[in-house]
């Protein structure tokens, strides 16, 4: 069974449809890179998924709960889906360590000592075990990306959703952060990616989806679309962001 | 019987500031505990609460506190309900004061960036804990000055209670100015009293505020 299921959605905000008739279905241990330009509805679709936008049409089902429906146990999908944003909206008044264990404390009632020695180490899979104790202000860009992703991973989810985390990073730090990312996809963690990283896109991408206009546009092989685009419209992107 | 002002009165003038210092403190506390209820519904997720919570501001910052004083002491005697000075006073300043902490606070709530409440939501945090542990804590250090700030007022506003007859520094400034006939000498000296009790916590506010401008 898929463990994402898109059928049919469609997402407005008052009169502009964002979505149209999106469908998709996400096997356990793809790694999908969804493109597009900006307003396209790729990180609206992304939000979807976990529920923090609500949908109008259509249904979401991810791990068996259904996301869209009026009563969704919205706390049990969201301790097994993770997600990651472009601002990494890390809590800048509590340390690395308290950021990552809080989800695991209160929600899952985990023992803090326990929480501290989860929080170890998934900081080590990001490769910042020294900095438990820090906090945000006192870390890099692509440090706070790493402890957000690590806070994510903190609650062992099923699923990752990356919302162009790297897009607030200049390239140096955006490297340390795809680092991870790549350790992530090997390990065999489910991913949806939206992303501006072509080159990321293309080597650890297991599908790609190309957004235009609220749909998906083009799908496939990451290595064969671009190599080979069917659409005019994924031509004219390639062509604009590979250059 | 007139007496001159001296050393004896100004030593019941400072007695009294107690009984400002306590009614200030039951105020605060009343205003703070409908306060914060008054702030969480105004940015709860539902509509007609939040308008109710929004129309109660409303009501009690467009009339005048000394009105409800009056409205509490001498309006509901008449229904045959006996009111105490304290309880008029307490219940009076509560109402009045919950009005503008809970606009402070609802600012300061509110002044949180909606990604904070999300990366809660999106860990399994329910609404609440997300108020608990995410954004009523990085609020506490915004609402620290203007909290302060209002306690100055309140401080200064519970002189009002005097028109009721609750003997507190200002009505014990009118009682030895009646004594004495040193009006000026008299309301001076109360005067440096609230003074004296309002400047350091001025001082406070902006200390605070400085340092949680440069904090994180």
């Amino acid at each position: 069974m898929s463990l994402v299921e898109l059928k049919g959605i469609t997402k407005r905000y008052g009169e502009v449809t964002v979505l149209k008739d999106v469908s998709l279905s996400v096997e356990p241990g793809e790694v999908v890179a969804v493109i597009g330009r900006s307003g396209s509805g790729k990180s609206t679709m992304l939000r979807c998924v976990n529920g923090l936008e609500p949908i109008q049409g259509g249904s979401i089902t991810v791990d068996g709960i259904e996301v869209s429906a009026p009563k969704a146990d919205l706390r049990t999908l969201r301790q097994r889906v993770g997600i990651v944003f472009q601002s990494f909206n890390l809590f800048p008044h509590l340390s690395v360590a308290d950021n990552i264990t809080l989800a695991p404390r209160i929600v899952k009632k985990m023992e803090p000592g326990a929480a501290r020695k989860l929080a170890a180490d998934v900081l080590a899979r990001v490769g910042l075990a020294e900095k438990l104790d820090a906090y945000p202000d006192q870390l890099s860009g692509g440090q706070q990306q790493r402890v957000a992703i690590a806070r994510s991973l903190a609650m062992q989810p099923k699923l990752m959703l990356f919302d162009e985390v790297t897009s607030a990073l200049d390239p140096e730090l955006t490297g340390e952060v795809l680092k991870v990312l790549e350790d992530m996809a090997r390990d065999g963690m489910t991913m949806i990616l939206v992303t501006h990283e072509m080159g990321f896109a293309r080597r650890f991408g297991s599908r790609l989806l190309f957004m235009h206009e609220g749909r998906i546009h083009e799908q496939g092989k990451p290595a064969d679309l671009f190599a080979a685009p069917k659409t005019p419209e994924l031509a004219t992107f390639l062509n604009a962001v590979l250059h | 019987m007139i007496r001159t002002f001296g050393t004896t009165d100004i030593l019941y003038l400072v007695a009294a500031a107690r009984w400002t210092l306590l009614l200030t403190a039951i105020a605060f506390v009343g205003a703070a505990a409908i306060g914060m209820v008054v702030a969480l519904i105004r940015v709860a997720p539902f509509k007609p609460a939040r308008f109710l919570a929004g129309a109660y501001i409303q009501v009690v910052q467009g009339t005048p506190l000394l009105v409800w004083l009056f409205v509490i002491f001498f309006g509901v005697p008449l229904l045959g309900v006996t009111v105490n000075p304290w309880i008029a006073a307490a219940l009076a300043f509560s109402v009045y004061g919950s009005a503008f902490l809970g606009e402070i606070w609802r600012g300061a709530l509110q002044s949180i960036p909606k990604t904070q409440w999300e990366a809660g939501a999106s860990l399994g945090l329910s609404t609440a804990e997300q108020l608990r542990h995410v954004i009523i804590p990085q609020s506490v250090r915004i609402a620290i000055p203007p909290t302060v700030g209002f306690l100055v007022q309140l401080i200064k506003n519970t002189s009002l209670a005097a028109t009721i007859g609750l003997v507190e520094l200002t009505r014990e400034g009118q009682l030895t100015a009646a004594g004495t006939f040193a009006s000026f000498s008299v309301y001076l000296t109360v005067a440096a009293l609230y003074f004296a009790i309002c400047f350091p916590l001025t001082q406070w506010s902006r200390s605070l505020e400085r340092k949680l401008n440069v904090a994180r």
